[in-house]
């Protein structure tokens, strides 16, 4: 038999029962649909997520204390000596090298803030200046932390949106003396509200100099050292030029940790794969529900067409071709709802692109290759057992009306 | 042509044996017009099953055109119904869902033919059938006389040696079913051998030998005196 025929014939089957063609159809191409939408989503989130970051700047390192990274049998384990504390001295270390452009020392804690009778619970970061432009942060009023010594605790603040909101209400923020834990400071600045940051909300935030902060929480370590290096190719000698610098202050230990914002953004690039990968796997069940679909559908095509079958083999076709003719006919299925599934797959992200326009959506390629071969495919798998029952049918059982 | 020796056919159903068919020996000749008769249940279909190649017997030996079929592997079975045997059914056994020309050409499609020349045969057939006008139409839109001439067109279109109708006439009215004896006869003028399953004496006595069955066995072989 042709190829050609074999399509043709399969064509016939379709038209002669429409409605079941349908249901198949559908089935599968709501498999298809919800793979290629969901991984456009999944997708979508994760270049929004490293858009971001690379907004933030990529020549940015973060020096955190203590040693994240397991080294197995390390004799300081044993000694079991807990790693020294970042200092305001070791951030000003780093300052002396000309390859790095700014440092910003990061403290960060919990005070209750209020003005008047307003109080509410805020986060506090105690830093300097340069945190401003490290973060690509922008003022909405006012000013941010004086340059100057980090070692001055000067008692001003700046705040973001919804604390200034939360307090202030209707009436003006600059210049009044907040309440921070135990102590006074006045309102300098007001941060706007930019959506672009990841991982502290600024609108929350409340502001001070980092040796106000040391002060207010009663200790002389910091959180984080924000380095900025001049040259973003000159990152990993920056790296490591500030892992030296600290070692030294530190009795030769190395006991810190530094966090590119690239190993950040890989992080998250990869946490973001995994999870369209999941959302990829989890829509493919109802590719394998579709292709239990087809089975059950196809298994009483066959009991219906038996009389049918029966004449073919009684015309000389092998088992062979009525094998084949099946295969095709779930085949055919399954690439046309696919196919279906592709076009409504594409309308939806599409609408969704329509409602969402900075939302970068685009269905990956390889989940439109993989959706369509695992839709054919459930659809061959699925298809085998009831082509293959065709195929052994007796053709004189067949034949005879029972 | 066709040689049955000591044809055996048993049945299991349940844990018991249906014997039906039991020593059966026959010899078709090349042109022969045969009908098989007898009571309900006798074999005839099952004979006709076997000589068709549908059925396999469950002892002794079957020639067709002096080659051993129990050799043949189900492919070149397949291959011999295809290019050898011709079937005509009781209940037509058209696809409902291909047109009178569609049905016909099932078996050149299944030979795998080119479909110019296969254009060509089936209009020259169902022509020579008388229903070339009926060619578009659905089984369903077709009469049971017509329908079994479509089912008659089919069953030659491969130049097959022989034709096996079981009960060709079991399902038309008394003027339907005399034309499609005639046309069955045609063929066996142009040298085809026709053997022919009825219950229907009538028709049954216009073949030149008449075999008949009872339980499984043949009784009688006669040729019709002239
Ligand atoms: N598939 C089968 N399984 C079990 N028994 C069968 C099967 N096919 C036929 N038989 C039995 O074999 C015997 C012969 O059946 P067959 O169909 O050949 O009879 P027949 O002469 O064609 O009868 P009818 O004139 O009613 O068509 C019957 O007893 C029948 O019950
Ligand atoms: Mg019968």
């Amino acid at each position: 038999m042709r190829i050609t025929d074999t399509l043709k014939f399969s064509l016939s089957t379709f038209r002669g029962s429409p409605a079941r063609t349908f249901l198949m159809l559908l089935a599968m191409s709501i498999g298809v649909t919800s793979v290629v939408a969901l991984t456009a989503l999944g997708e979508g989130a994760r270049r929004y997520v490293t858009d971001e970051f690379s907004s933030l700047g990529t020549s940015l390192l973060i020096v955190i204390p203590g040693r994240t990274e397991t080294t197995g049998g390390s004799p300081s384990l044993f000694i079991g000596e807990t790693p020294r504390d970042l200092t305001l001295d070791d951030a000003r270390a780093l300052l002396r090298y000309s390859s790095i452009r700014q440092v910003a020392p990061l403290n960060i804690g919990s005070a209750p803030v209020s003005w008047k009778q307003r109080e509410r619970e805020a986060p506090v970061i105690g830093t300097t200046a340069e945190f401003l432009t490290i973060r690509h942060w922008e003022m909405a009023q006012g000013s941010f932390l004086p340059a100057g010594d980090p070692e001055s605790a000067g008692s001003v603040c700046v705040i973001g949106q919804n604390i200034r909101n939360e307090l202030f209400g209707a009436s003006s923020a600059l210049g009044e003396w907040i309440r921070i834990g135990d102590r006074r400071f006045r309102v300098i600045g007001v941060l706007q509200s930019a959506g672009r940051s990841i991982g502290i909300d600024s609108q929350d935030l409340v502001i001070i100099p980092v040796a106000s902060a040391q002060a207010l929480f009663n200790t002389s370590s910091l959180f984080r050292i924000f380095v900025e290096a001049k040259d973003r190719d000159e990152l990993s000698r920056v790296e490591a030029l500030v892992i030296k610098t600290i070692k030294e202050r530190h009795q030769g230990e190395e006991d810190i940790t530094v966090v590119s914002q690239n190993a950040v953004l890989a992080t998250f690039d990869k946490i973001f794969r995994a999870l369209t990968l999941t959302v990829a796997g989890i829509a493919s069940v109802s590719l394998a529900v579709a292709g239990v679909l087809i089975m059950n559908v196809m298994l009483v095509s066959v009991s219906q067409r038996t009389p049918e079958i029966g004449l073919l083999k009684a015309l000389g076709a092998p088992d062979r071709q009525i094998l084949v003719l099946f295969l095709t006919e779930a085949a055919m299925l399954s690439l046309f709802g696919a196919l279906i599934g592709l076009i409504l797959g594409e309308l939806g992200i599409w609408v969704m692109i329509l409602l969402y326009p900075s939302f970068p959506l685009t269905a990956p390629i390889w989940a439109v290759v993989s959706a369509v071969s695992v839709a054919l495919l459930t659809g061959l798998v699925f298809g085998a057992l009831p082509a293959r029952r065709a195929a052994k049918l007796e053709p004189v059982q067949a034949l005879s009306r029972r | 042509m066709i040689q049955l020796d000591h044809i055996e056919r048993v049945f299991q159903v349940g844990d018991q044996k249906v014997h039906a068919l039991h020593d059966v020996g026959l010899k078709v000749e090349r042109g022969e017009y045969l009908s098989i008769m007898g009571p309900s249940g006798s074999g005839k279909s099952t004979l006709l099953n076997i000589i068709g190649l549908l059925d396999r017997p469950s002892d002794g030996q079957y020639f067709l055109d002096d080659k051993d079929v129990s050799l043949l592997t189900e492919k070149e079975q397949a291959k011999t119904r295809r290019e050898k045997i011709g079937f005509v059914f009781q209940f037509f056994h058209l696809v409902p869902r291909l047109t009178a020309a569609e049905n016909v050409e099932l078996p050149l499609v299944l030979a795998g033919m080119m479909p110019g020349e296969r254009k060509q045969k089936v209009s020259e057939v169902l022509q020579a059938m008388g229903i070339g006008d009926r060619m578009h139409h659905r089984p369903e839109q077709l009469s049971g006389g017509q329908r079994q001439r479509v089912a008659i067109a089919r069953a030659t279109i491969m130049q097959p040696t022989v034709i096996l109708a079981d009960e060709p006439t079991g399902n038309l009215d008394r003027a339907s079913g005399k034309e499609v004896v005639e046309i069955l006869e045609r063929l066996v003028d142009n040298g085809l051998t026709l053997v022919v399953v009825t219950h229907d004496p009538e028709l049954g006595q216009r073949a030149k030998r008449q075999i008949k069955m009872v339980d499984g066995s043949i009784v009688s072989d006669t040729l019709r005196s002239v």
